[in-house]
C-alpha cells in the first residue's frame, strides 16, 4: 500500500515532484508515504573543515553537470535561478531536480540572463545563499549585473561553462569569456575536471561568504569537455551539508526591514559627476580588490593553494595552464618524461586572485615556459608574463592556442616544447608570441603582441 | 611503463560506431585498465559519417577531447575511404608513424596511389577484417559488425580480455543503459526485435566479438610486448 502511495507523487517531465499542484487530502495522513523533501530535511549541517577534509568520500563516475548538482546538494543553497544555454542547461535542470527534492529552497526560471543575474544580486543582498550558472553568450548578456556584484559586496557562486562567444558563433568550448570575468572583481576559479568543479563550487560558497572577502565567486570550466563528459568525482555523503549562510557576518549589512539598501548606487552623490562620487567609487573599488587579496588565505586553506605544482623541481620546461589545457598538459608532461625531457606543470586554480608570488618563486630556474590555452587571445599568457617579468629568464611561449571548440592535441604542446628547446620554427605559434631572453627589443615586441 | 593507445573509430550512421567504442572502453575498464571515450557529434543519421575516439591505457588518462593524432584507426565502413565519408580527410589524417589501420573489408582495398604512398611513408600497418561478413556468418545479420571490430581491437591492444568484453556487452544491453541519442535508442529496439530475445542478442553478439578477436590473433595482429609506446621510447632514445 505504501508503495502505491509513493507512486502517486506527480512529477513533471524532468522528474521533479510537482509540489504546487493541488492534491486531494489523503485519509491516512502520510503513513508510509514518502516525503519528497524527506532526505533534504534529514541532512546534517557540518563544518566546512569536516566537509572538505574529514568527511569520508565515495568515488563516482559522473558528468560535470552532475558534479555541479551534487555540490549544490551539499552546499545548503537557498535560492537558484535558471535560464538555459548550451552547455549549461543540464546543470540548472538538475538544480531544478534538487529543488523538487527540497535541497534548494527557492528556484525559478528567469526571463533571460540579465534578469537572472539581477535576481541573484537581489537574493544575495537579502542575505541568502544563491547559485546560478550560465555559458558563453549568456555570460556576456548577464555581464552588466555580474560586474556590479563585487562592488555591492554580494557573496554568491556563479558557474560558467565556457563556450564560444565570438563570431563565428558555436556551442563548442572556448574559454575566451573568462577574459571578461577577470576584471569583474569576483574571484575566478578555473576547474580542470569534474572533481575540481565539485570542490570549487562548495569551497567557493565558504570563501565567498568570509567576512573579509564578501565577494562573488565565478567557477569556470570548459563546457562539454567537463560538463558533458564523465570523470571520477569523490564526494561526501549526501546526508551532510555546509552550514547555512550567516548574512549578518558579511562585511556590509544585508537588506532587511531595518537596513535600507545601503549598497545601491542610487543616491545623488554617487550618480553625479563630482568629487564625492569619484571618492566613493575609489573606496568601493579599493575595497573590492582588497577583498580579492584577502581571499588568498582562504584559497590556501581550503583549496590547497592558488596553483598546483607538479614535477617543477629541476624542470627545464614548465607548462603553465588552467582548465582543460591543464589536463592536456598533464599528458604532455608524461610524454616529455618518457622522452627524457625534464618538464613540469603549474596548474592555476585561481585566476583571481592571481598567484603572482607563487609563479615568481616557481619560475626562477625554468629555461622554457609554454602556456597552452583554449582561446585565441591568450589571456593567461598575459597574466603570467606580467607576473614573472623580471623574476625569470625563461623563454616564454604564449601558446599554443586552440579555439572555436577544438580540442588541443597533446602533440601541439609537445611540439612547442621541442621548438622552444631546439630553436626550431614553430608551426602554430608566431615569433611575436615567443619571448626570447637576451634581446630587449624582442621582449618589448612580445609584451606588445601578447 | 605506460601503455597508451589513442584510437579513432570512423564509420557511418547505424553501424554502432559509438556503441562499439563504448563497449570497448567499458571492456578495458572491466579488465582493470583506464579508458575514456569522446563521440564526435555530427549529423547523426544513417549512412552519414560518424566518429568516436577512445583512449585506452594501463595508467590514468588526463587529457580530453577528440583525437587528432591516433595510434590506431578503425574504419567500420569502406565508404569512409571510397566516398570520403569521414570527418577527417583523407581517412588516415593524423595517423602516427608506425600506426595501425583496421579496415572492415573482405579483401584488401585499392587505395588511391598518393594515399597508398603516404601510408607507406608512415610505415602504417593496414589490416583488413571481414567484420560485416563475420556478423552475417555468426549472428545472421549485419548489425553486429561493430562487435567484430571490438573483438579485433581488444585482441590487438591487449588491454582487455574476452570475459571483460562479455560483461561490457551485457552492461550495454541489460544495464542502466548508455543512451547516446534518440536515434541510438530507436536502433537498439530494432536490434532487440530482430534478435527476438535479449539473451539471444547477447550470445550472438559475444560470438561475433570472439570471432573478431580470434581473427586478429590468428593473423598475428596483436601488439604484445612491442607496443607502440615502446617504439616511441626507442625512437626518442635513438635521437637523443
Amino acid at each position: 500500500m505504501s508503495e502505491g502511495l509513493e507512486a502517486e507523487v506527480k512529477t513533471n517531465p524532468q522528474g521533479d515532484p510537482i509540489t504546487s499542484a493541488p492534491e486531494a487530502p489523503k485519509a491516512d495522513s502520510g503513513k508510509g508515504r514518502k516525503d519528497p523533501h524527506g532526505d533534504a530535511k534529514r541532512q546534517v549541517e557540518v563544518s566546512p573543515e569536516f566537509m572538505f577534509n574529514e568527511a569520508p568520500r565515495e568515488r563516482e563516475f559522473i558528468t560535470g553537470s552532475e558534479c555541479a548538482k551534487e555540490a549544490v546538494r551539499r552546499s545548503n543553497v537557498d535560492m537558484s535561478v535558471a535560464y538555459p544555454i548550451t552547455p549549461q542547461s543540464e546543470t540548472l535542470q538538475l538544480i531544478g531536480v534538487l529543488y523538487g527534492e527540497g535541497y534548494v529552497k527557492e528556484f525559478y526560471r528567469g526571463e533571460e540572463e540579465y534578469g537572472v543575474m539581477s535576481a541573484i544580486a537581489g537574493a544575495s543582498r537579502a542575505g541568502v545563499r544563491a547559485f546560478t550558472a550560465t555559458a558563453g553568450p549568456g555570460t556576456l548578456r548577464g555581464l552588466e549585473p555580474i560586474v556590479s556584484w563585487a562592488g555591492h559586496r554580494l557573496p554568491a557562486v556563479c558557474m560558467f561553462t565556457c563556450r564560444v562567444v565570438n563570431a563565428p558563433l558555436a556551442i563548442q568550448p572556448d574559454n575566451i569569456e573568462i577574459a571578461y570575468l577577470l576584471n569583474s572583481g569576483m574571484l575566478v576559479f578555473h576547474a580542470e575536471n569534474q572533481q575540481d568543479l565539485f570542490d570549487f563550487i562548495m569551497k567557493g560558497f565558504i570563501i565567498s561568504e568570509k567576512n573579509d572577502v564578501t565577494l562573488p565567486v565565478g567557477v569556470c570550466c570548459d563546457g562539454f569537455f567537463v560538463t558533458h563528459a564523465r570523470g571520477y568525482c569523490s564526494m561526501q555523503d549526501k546526508g551532510f551539508k555546509l552550514p547555512a549562510r550567516d548574512p549578518y557576518r558579511g562585511s556590509v549589512p544585508v537588506l532587511d526591514a531595518e537596513n535600507p539598501p545601503a549598497r545601491l548606487s542610487r543616491d545623488a552623490p554617487v550618480q553625479k559627476s563630482n568629487f564625492m562620487a569619484y571618492n566613493i567609487h575609489a573606496v568601493w573599488q579599493q575595497e573590492v580588490w582588497a577583498g580579492v587579496e584577502r581571499s588568498r588565505k582562504y584559497i590556501e586553506q581550503y583549496m590547497d593553494g592558488l596553483l598546483e605544482a607538479q614535477d617543477v623541481d629541476g624542470a627545464d620546461v614548465l607548462l603553465i595552464a588552467s582548465g582543460s589545457a591543464a589536463a592536456q598538459s598533464r599528458e604532455a608532461v608524461r610524454q616529455c618524461t618518457e622522452r627524457g625531457i625534464k618538464a613540469g606543470l603549474i596548474k592555476i586554480r585561481s585566476l583571481r586572485p592571481f598567484p603572482t608570488n607563487e609563479l615568481r618563486r616557481l619560475c626562477t630556474k625554468a629555461k622554457l615556459i609554454v602556456i597552452p590555452e583554449f582561446n585565441f587571445v591568450g589571456w593567461l599568457a598575459k597574466d603570467v608574463a606580467t607576473a614573472i617579468y623580471g623574476f625569470s629568464n625563461a623563454k616564454i611561449v604564449a601558446g599554443p592556442h586552440v579555439y572555436g571548440g577544438m580540442s588541443m592535441p597533446v602533440e601541439m604542446i609537445t611540439d612547442e616544447i621541442e621548438c622552444g628547446l631546439t630553436g626550431k620554427k614553430s608551426n602554430t605559434v608566431p615569433p611575436s608570441a615567443i619571448m626570447g631572453v637576451a634581446d630587449p627589443a624582442a621582449v618589448a615586441e612580445f609584451m606588445k603582441s601578447i | 611503463m605506460a601503455i597508451r593507445y589513442n584510437i579513432r573509430m570512423a564509420g557511418v550512421g547505424g553501424q554502432g560506431v559509438v556503441t562499439g567504442s563504448h563497449i570497448f572502453s567499458t571492456a578495458v575498464i572491466n579488465a582493470g585498465g583506464e579508458s575514456t571515450i569522446v563521440p564526435f557529434y555530427g549529423s547523426e543519421k544513417r549512412m552519414a559519417p560518424v566518429e568516436s575516439y577512445v583512449r585506452v591505457s594501463n595508467e590514468p588518462i588526463y587529457e580530453i577531447g577528440e583525437i587528432t593524432f591516433p595510434h590506431i584507426l578503425m574504419i567500420f565502413h569502406p565508404q569512409c575511404i571510397t566516398h570520403g565519408k569521414s570527418y577527417t580527410n583523407p581517412f588516415y589524417y593524423g595517423l602516427k608513424q608506425d600506426g595501425i589501420v583496421l579496415i572492415n573489408s573482405n579483401n584488401p582495398m585499392t587505395l588511391e596511389p598518393d594515399q597508398a604512398a603516404e601510408l607507406k611513408d608512415l610505415n602504417a600497418k593496414i589490416y583488413y577484417l571481414p567484420a560485416t561478413q563475420m556478423s552475417l556468418d555468426v549472428a545472421g545479420i549485419d548489425l553486429a559488425t561493430n562487435m567484430a571490430m571490438v573483438g579485433a581491437i581488444g585482441a590487438i591492444t591487449g588491454l582487455s580480455n574476452l570475459e571483460a568484453c562479455g560483461t561490457a556487452v551485457k552492461d550495454r544491453f541489460l544495464g542502466k543503459g548508455f543512451v547516446v541519442s534518440g536515434g541510438t535508442a530507436a536502433l537498439d529496439s530494432v536490434v532487440e526485435r530482430k534478435f527476438k530475445k535479449k539473451a539471444e542478442l547477447i550470445d550472438k553478439n559475444l560470438a561475433v566479438v570472439k570471432a573478431g578477436w580470434d581473427y586478429a590473433v590468428d593473423n598475428g595482429w596483436t601488439l604484445g610486448a612491442s607496443s607502440m609506446s615502446d617504439q616511441t621510447d626507442a625512437k626518442a632514445k635513438a635521437s637523443a
